[in-house]
Formats: C-alpha cells, sequence, structure tokens
C-alpha cells in the first residue's frame, strides 16, 4: 500500500522536523550564552570576589568559544547528559525526571478528555451547520479561545474551590491516598487545561469538516442520493481525517504553553513550574533542558500530524 | 492603526451583524480608553486613597480598591494604555516584518528555503516558553517585551502574507506592471498590497488577540511590565489574593482583558465570516 513516493515524503518530513530541531537547540544555546555570563554572579552572589568568579567560570567553561561549548552540550544532550543544576547541584535528568512524569499525566488526562469532546462537538456543528446547536459552539469557542489560561483558571478557583468548596484550590500528588483524591487534585488543572484545548480543537474539527462537507464528491454523491449520515460518515469524514488529525495535533501543542500558566496557578509540580522557578534562578541547564524537551514535544506533535495527513490522503495513498 | 479593520467592513455588511457592531463597539471603546483613560481617572493610579484594602464597589470607588487601598478604576484605566498600546506596536512591528518576509519569500528561491525554515523554527519553541527565556536573559523591560512579542508572532503574518502575496503575484496585473519597468516597492505598495488587504487586516486582528494573551500571561507570571507600572495581567496577578473572597480588584482587569480580545476576535470572525459569503461559496 505504501508506496515508495509516500514513504519518501514522510522520510523528509522527519528530515525537516530533525533540522529544525538541530536549529531550535542552537537558539536555545545562544538565547542562554546571553544570560551564561551573568550565572556564576548569580551564585556566587553580588559580594564573590573576581578570583572566585573567574574560577567559577573556568569550571562550568565559560572560557572556551561558544561553538566549542555548542558542540560539548549538544554531544552531551545527544548521550543523556543533561549536565547538573547549577543552584541545587543535582543531576538535571533526576530532577527532570519525575516532574517530567507528572506534567505527563496531566497532559494525558487533559488529551483523553478533550480529543473525544472535542471532535464529537466540532462534527456535530459541522454537520449542523447553521443551527442553533452550531451558533451557540461557536459562540463559547470564541469566548474560551479569546480569553487568558489564568482568567479560566481563576474563575474555576472562584467557583469550585472558594463558592462551592468542592476542591481545593492547589494541587499537589503526594498526599493521594484514593480514586477520589486523585480526582480531586486533577480536577482543576485538567478542567482549565481542557477547557482550553477542546475550544480550539473544535474550531479546527469544525472548519475541516466543512471544506471536506464543502467539495464538490461530497456535492456528487449528495446528487446520486446517499444519506445525510452516509455523506457525512463515507464521504466527508475520511477526506477530512488529514486535517482532523492536524487540528488535534495543533490544539494539543497549545498544552504545552497552557500547562506552564496552569502549572504556576494550581501550584501543579510539573515540569513547566520547574522551567518558570528554573528562569527565576537563572539556573541554565536546567532551562535548556526543560526548552528542548518542549520544542521537541511540540514537533513530534506537528511532525505526526504531518505523516498522518499524508498516509489518510487517499491521493497519496492510492498513486 | 485599527483602521484597516474597520474600514475594510463596512462594504460588506449582509449577516453576523450583531457580531460586527458588538465587536466594533467593544473594540472601539478600548482604543478609546487606551487613548483618553488615564486623563479620565479620579484618583492618582499610584495612591492610596482607601483605609481599607479589597473594598467592594462603591460610589466612591466604583470598581473597588485594590491590595494597597488604591482605586482599581484609576489602575485600570491607565494599565489599559500599557495593554493596548504594548499590543498594538508590537503587532505592527509583527505585521510588517511578515508582510516584507513574506513579499521577499512569495518570489521563491533561497530566500522562501531560509525565511521558511527559520520562521518555522521560531514556531518550534511554545510561544511563552519562548517568552520566558528571552525575557529572563534580557531583563523585563518595554523594549524587550515589545521585542519578544513581535518576534513570536512573526512567523504567523509571515505565513499569511506569502501564501496571499504568491496568490497575487501570479496574476497578470503584477505581471504588467514589472513588464512597465516599475521598482520593486511600488509593486509591492501600489499592486499587491491593496489586494491582500482585507485578509492581512483580518490576520493582524487575531495576531493581536494572540499578542494580548501572550502579554497578559507574561505579566501574570511577573515577567512583563514591571512595577510601578502595571499593565491588565500584572494587575491580575498583584491582586490575586484577593480571588478568595471575589474582589473587584482582581476580577475587573480580568474582565477588562477578555472582554478587549473576546471584542477582538468577534469582529475578525463577523468580518472574515461576510467576507466569505461575499466570496459566494
Amino acid at each position: 500500500m505504501l508506496d515508495p513516493w509516500v514513504l519518501r515524503l514522510i522520510a523528509r518530513r522527519i528530515g525537516g522536523a530533525l533540522i529544525t530541531l538541530f536549529l531550535v537547540s542552537l537558539a536555545v544555546f545562544s538565547i542562554s550564552l546571553m544570560m551564561g555570563g551573568d550565572a556564576a554572579e548569580a551564585i556566587l552572589g553580588q559580594s564573590a570576589t573576581p578570583e572566585a568568579l573567574a574560577g567559577l567560570r573556568a569550571a562550568m567553561h565559560f572560557e572556551q568559544p561558544a561553538y566549542m561549548r555548542y558542540l560539548t552540550w549538544a554531544a552531551d544532550l545527544l548521550r543523556g547528559h543533561l549536565g547538573t543544576s547549577l543552584i541545587t547541584g543535582q543531576p538535571v535528568a533526576a530532577a527532570v525526571a519525575p516532574r517530567l512524569a507528572s506534567s505527563l499525566q496531566l497532559a494525558a488526562l487533559t488529551a483523553l478528555i478533550s480529543v473525544p469532546l472535542a471532535l464529537t462537538l466540532g462534527i456535530l456543528a459541522a454537520v449542523k451547520r447553521g443551527s442553533a446547536l452550531d451558533r451557540t459552539i461557536s459562540v463559547v469557542t470564541i469566548a474560551i479561545v479569546s480569553v487568558p489560561e489564568f482568567l479560566i483558571a481563576t474563575i474555576a478557583v472562584l467557583i469550585f474551590a472558594v463558592t462551592l468548596h468542592w476542591l481545593p484550590a492547589l494541587s499537589s500528588s503526594r498526599d493521594i491516598r484514593s480514586p477520589l483524591d486523585l480526582f480531586r487534585i486533577f480536577a482543576m488543572p485538567v478542567m482549565t487545561l481542557a477547557c482550553v484545548v477542546v475550544a480550539q480543537m473544535i474550531r479546527m474539527t469544525r472548519a475541516a469538516v466543512c471544506d471536506a462537507l464543502d467539495s464538490s464528491y461530497v456535492e456528487a454523491a449528495r446528487l446520486k442520493g446517499v444519506s445525510p449520515r452516509g455523506l457525512v460518515l463515507r464521504h466527508g469524514l475520511p477526506n477530512a481525517l488529514g486535517p482532523i488529525a492536524n487540528a488535534i495535533a495543533l490544539s494539543l501543542s497549545i498544552l504545552l504553553g497552557g500547562v506552564i500558566v496552569i502549572e504556576v496557578i494550581f501550584n501543579y509540580p510539573g515540569v513547566a513550574r520547574l522551567m518558570v522557578d528554573a528562569v527565576s534562578t537563572r539556573d541554565l541547564p536546567m532551562i535548556q533542558t526543560v526548552a528542548m524537551i518542549f520544542s521537541a514535544a511540540y514537533l513530534l506533535l506537528v511532525t505526526t500530524a504531518d505523516i498522518v495527513a499524508i498516509l489518510s490522503n487517499p491521493r497519496l495513498r492510492y498513486r | 492603526m485599527m483602521a484597516p479593520v474597520s474600514s475594510s467592513i463596512p462594504r460588506k455588511p449582509r449577516r453576523l451583524r450583531l457580531g460586527l457592531i458588538l465587536g466594533g463597539l467593544i473594540v472601539g471603546f478600548w482604543l478609546l480608553l487606551a487613548a483618553f483613560g488615564p486623563t479620565l481617572a479620579p484618583h492618582p493610579p499610584g495612591q492610596v486613597v482607601d483605609l481599607d484594602v479589597f473594598s467592594p464597589i462603591s460610589p466612591g470607588f466604583p470598581l473597588g480598591s485594590d491590595y494597597l487601598g488604591r482605586d482599581v478604576l484609576s489602575r485600570v484605566l491607565v494599565a489599559a494604555r500599557y495593554t493596548v498600546a504594548i499590543a498594538v506596536i508590537a503587532t505592527m512591528v509583527a505585521a510588517a516584518c511578515g508582510f516584507f518576509c513574506g513579499i521577499l519569500a512569495a518570489s521563491g528561491g533561497w530566500p522562501d528555503a531560509i525565511l521558511s525554515k527559520l520562521f518555522d523554527t521560531v514556531n518550534a519553541v511554545p510561544s511563552l516558553m519562548f517568552g520566558l527565556v528571552v525575557i529572563a536573559s534580557l531583563g523585563a523591560s518595554t523594549p524587550v517585551l515589545i521585542g519578544t512579542l513581535a518576534l513570536v508572532y512573526t512567523p504567523g503574518a509571515f505565513r499569511t502574507s506569502r501564501a496571499l502575496a504568491l496568490n497575487v503575484t501570479a496574476l497578470e496585473f503584477v505581471t504588467v506592471a514589472r513588464a512597465r519597468g516599475e521598482r520593486l516597492l511600488y509593486i509591492v505598495l501600489r499592486e499587491i498590497l491593496p489586494n491582500i488587504i482585507g485578509p492581512l487586516a483580518a490576520d493582524f486582528g487575531l495576531r493581536f488577540v494572540f499578542v494580548t494573551l501572550l502579554l497578559s500571561g507574561l505579566s501574570f507570571l511577573g515577567l512583563g511590565v514591571q512595577p510601578p507600572d502595571a499593565d491588565l495581567g500584572a494587575l491580575v496577578r498583584e491582586n490575586i489574593a484577593g480571588l478568595g473572597f471575589g474582589a473587584s480588584a482582581v476580577l475587573s482587569p480580568a474582565v477588562a482583558i477578555a472582554s478587549l480580545t473576546i471584542g477582538m476576535n468577534l469582529l475578525i470572525d463577523a468580518a472574515s465570516g461576510s467576507r466569505r459569503l461575499g466570496d459566494g461559496r
């Protein structure tokens, strides 16, 4: 089924993503160079003697030329040597791993709820275009998409924690004893994140399905007397699969940004809060690692969407 | 600055008129407020005028008082100017860079390959993460803030301009202008720009929404506008302690941001919706 041409297309997408990742690593490294000079001062404080500063800079290899330091850093990164935190002295990998796990938990739960919900509503809205349901969905999603994440989070806190006392305002995965505790801790961050992701995904799914239903082959199918159900299920949706996969991936990439605000507000011990803390302490190895993780995750999502789009395009499949 | 958006709308008043009027009114309201708001402030924004903190809405303090007992209305009026001005400038920079790079790329060849890859790279770093790293390394000042916001949203503007320009440059009148021997700048500004100004304006509005949201998010995390100045996101941050009892001091700036961005989105949606109808689809 997969002819070499399609395989080559896919290989090219993956190659492109890897090149972008390389460029991102250059960017992350050069941005952190700009703050690098101050890292030694940040660690030793303002009262540091010049000798101590010079010593620490030498220990951090600041005297080497930039490209050498990039090569060392990139080689270490590839081998999984992420360095040690400048602040705690702990290996970065050890600090990041548990945080990454809990962030992924948050993201997975959100995705698990958002994707089915958003696809159902998005497809419904597209099929019943112009109906009261469609217009309601469109107004509500516009409102949610245009509101900052922290507003949704604060409203959620106001309603569920302050007014109703149903849920705790802060989450910490330490005191989980029962499934109910688990629910209570994840409810608010997941709800807030899902809200944003679902709204975006509904809008993109609706647009994708509308496009497919507007096409001339659906028109032709309608003329030959295919039922409305068949039109959507057999003619519309299979062709909208690529754009829908794209919509899912792009909406899930919003998770990557949204998670930063959400983890800070709910005090959730994830990797994004680690990043915010690292930025305030100028902990270079930590910042570089987390920035690379986020960028790699984004590229993974987008590339997957591209590949699904290629695979689901019948014109490419049956060439 | 917003003139392109509003002037392209009355020509196509078909359906979705409610969104158009409502969105236009809200956006116009905020633009006026950004221009004249600070002169209307009843109290100096930095002065403690209330003995109580987080006091509720009262005739003396129409939006209550904040965590230090300052007048929230005055602070929102001044903060709105920061938010709107920074967002408008950053969006204009992004739109201008995106437009010129987009036109350049639309002519194809190696500039296209290089620019596309470059902007793909910027896009591959999640925007809030990008802002976090840049502002942490360069320090939070207004120029850095504007530069970061502009840089984050240039790739999107670039992609839109490039796609639009690709459609237009293939048309005869551009070829004719080229054959007449017109200068490149003339062709870009007189032949190409007028033909893509509508979609570009919609893109501008959308990008303004994104910029406002990112700016508010950064300020909310304490990396945006720095004290003693404050934009709307910073007002939410400094009054977050009042959330527990639903203080007006934390709700007002939050609602202000939401109304600005929702209004702009309504406007764009209605405008591009009526354009789609106008296209006869």
